[in-house]
């Protein structure tokens, strides 16, 4: 099983740090959320845990540090579900989760009917069967956000990166995918790491709670301990109540005007 | 209801547009065989390229003189048409693949402006003819590998967008050595305005046997990417997220494709709007899938240019149009009914 660690990561564009020495580590079938106001650095980290950016310090998958594996390797232990996937014009649902396939796949090799039947059971089970056949760039945007996670579960990755998988979701199927990767990660024992602009459901998910504020990490543990109406107002600039629940906090957007 | 049972198969790979492609080639090799001016039996010049075929031997019944016309000059000449018309129509839906562009055809990185300028160069130097081919495949390598030598300066992991843009710059600058040459040689401007607007050899099978092992090269590196450049519809980004090195992938296609587009150019000059709208008719007929799509556009290719290249030589008694002056003719209103009577593709 391979769990995920780095230390002090750091990550710049042009010059302008992003990510300011960050430090975690997740066993595998934990869940950490990632949770920060925008521009944070949540989806910079993501990428450079990914391998897609270059990235200074040290991350490690399992027993191998990313920068010395390759390209398929890396694909075949971690599976990124993007904030913004790129929707490719006229490709069907069944051949955009058959990408998921693609570290399997021999080089100069086509995917075989293991493949095809991997892809059937995923659509299956993210009750996308229906649309198999449809261009993904005809889906609704919920239905979209269900063929890419598609695509990232077909990829039998056992690092799953979540890039605010529920923004497109109605309320029944946002709890219907966290759900459901909740249940793959205890059966399958995956790494789950997601940004979650939802403190409810990120409380309610993680294990553990990770905010981010301009790069660098400000507090991580337990969502109780991280979500507290203070920290949220101080770093979001919200006003919130937060609930103590035994299923974990609730956070609250109250108005105070009107 | 048990995943195995499902009646879902993988999307077929659907045999209709490549039937239908391989069809029109075949109507459209036959057309050029058949018609002429030299008024040869049609009948008879099919039997005496029969005869050709090893181990069939046939009498057509022709003159000696007719069989050289339809053995040294249409069969050739067809059959050039279709090996250019297939590499540039293939090498254009290979560069639109990789940079996700549908304005993307096989003259992207300079290969038009750098063959131009290889050719102006033998021309107005009074070289041999025979030097046009090689300065204009030289000039056309050299641009693209110029084009990606400036992409690289910030670093090799660099976009498609900056290749492309690279290549504008180099096109620009080579068009413009070029418009110079010709500007201080006045004297041939007819002959490399003739270039320029394309023509197929009449030099028999020459051009031919120069051609193939480039063609046949750049095909099968483009087939071997196929499934590559399906994943590089996702973007750069995610296809290396899911174990596809997107730079090698676009190495390798552009690699494959500048070669057969620099020797078809060098053998034909110019021609115009094949590598552009082919594979866009090709890709509403068959999807985006680059499995079906490079094949189709292979035949299609060749039964384009293979049916320009019949109306360039019989449409206007007494001379020749330049078969670049018909593919835009004929290719930009073709492209355009296409385009407004398609439907959206909604499934
Ligand atoms: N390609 C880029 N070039 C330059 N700056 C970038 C680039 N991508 C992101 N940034 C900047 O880096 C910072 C972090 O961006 P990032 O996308 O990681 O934020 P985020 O926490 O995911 O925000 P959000 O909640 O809005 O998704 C932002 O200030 C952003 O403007
Ligand atoms: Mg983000």
């Amino acid at each position: 099983m391979t769990g995920v660690s780095c230390r002090g990561v750091t990550a710049r564009y042009n010059g302008a740090t992003v990510l300011s020495g960050v430090d975690l580590a997740v066993r595998p079938g934990e869940w950490l959320v990632v949770v920060g106001p925008n521009g944070a650095g949540k989806t910079t980290l993501l990428r450079a845990l990914a391998g897609v950016i270059p990235a200074g310090g040290d991350i490690v998958l399992g027993d191998q540090k990313l920068n010395q594996m390759r390209r398929r390797e890396v694909a075949a232990r971690v599976a990124v579900v993007p904030q913004t996937p790129v929707v490719p014009d006229g490709v069907t649902v069944f051949d955009y989760v058959m990408l998921g396939r693609t570290p399997y796949i021999p080089y100069w090799g086509m995917e075989g009917p293991a493949d095809r039947q991997r892809v059937t059971t995923v659509l299956e089970r993210l009750d996308l069967l229906s649309f198999a056949g449809r261009t993904v760039s005809s889906l609704s945007g919920g239905e979209r956000q269900r063929a890419v996670l598609a695509r990232a579960l077909a990829q039998d990755a056992s690092i799953l990166l979540l890039d605010e998988p529920t923004t497109a979701l109605d309320l029944g199927h946002q709890q219907q995918v966290l759900e459901l990767v909740d249940g793959l990660r205890r059966e399958a024992g995956l790494v789950v790491i997601s940004t979650l602009h939802d403190l409810t459901f990120a409380a309610q998910f993680g294990d553990r709670v990770l905010l981010l504020v301009a790069g660098e990490v400000i507090a991580e543990g337990r969502p109780g301990q991280v979500l507290r109406a203070e920290v949220v107002s101080e770093h979001f600039g919200a006003t919130v109540e937060v609930i103590e629940r035994p299923d974990g906090p609730v956070v609250l957007p109250v108005r105070t005007r009107g | 209801m048990s995943a195995a049972t499902l009646p879902l198969g993988p999307p077929r790979p659907r045999l209709g547009p490549v039937v239908v492609s391989v069809g029109v080639l075949m109507v459209a090799a036959f057309g050029s065989l058949v018609l002429g001016p030299a008024g040869v039996d049609p009948w008879r010049a099919i039997v005496e390229v029969l005869d050709h075929i090893p181990l069939v031997s046939l009498d057509s019944g022709l003159s000696s003189q007719e069989a050289a016309i339809v053995w040294q000059i249409r069969v050739p000449r067809l059959v050039l048409a279709g090996l250019v018309g297939a590499t540039l129509a293939g090498s254009g839906a290979a560069y639109q693949g990789v940079f996700r562009n549908p304005l993307a055809d096989p003259y992207l990185l300079g290969v038009a402006a750098g063959a131009g300028l290889g050719a102006t160069i033998a021309i107005v130097s009074g070289l041999p003819t025979s030097t046009i081919p090689p300065l204009a495949f030289t000039g056309a390598v050299v641009a693209v590998v110029a084009a990606f030598g400036l992409a690289s300066l910030g670093g090799s992991r660099r976009s498609g967008a900056t290749l492309i843009l690279s290549g504008v710059a180099v096109a620009a600058f080579f068009t413009a050595m070029q418009t110079y040459l010709q500007q201080q040689h006045a004297d041939t401007i007819r002959q490399v305005f003739s270039w320029i607007l394309g023509r197929l050899g009449t030099t028999g099978w020459g051009d031919v046997r120069t051609l193939v092992p480039y063609a046949v090269v750049s095909w099968l590196v483009l087939f071997a990417y196929r499934r590559h450049l399906d994943v590089m519809a996702v973007g750069e980004e995610e296809a290396s997220t899911l174990g596809i090195d997107p730079v090698r992938v676009r190495l390798m296609v552009v690699a494959g494709a500048t070669l057969g587009a620099a020797a078809a150019v060098a053998v034909s000059g110019l021609i115009a709007f094949v590598g552009i709208i082919v594979p866009h008719i090709v890709r509403l007929a068959t999807g985006p899938s680059h499995r079906v799509l490079l094949p189709v556009s292979l035949t299609g290719g060749a039964a384009f240019l293979m049916t320009a290249d019949l109306v360039a030589r019989t449409v206007q008694s007494g001379g020749e149009l330049p078969i670049g002056v018909v593919t835009a003719f004929v290719g930009a209103p073709f492209f355009a009914f296409i385009l407004a009577t398609r439907r959206e593709v909604s499934a």
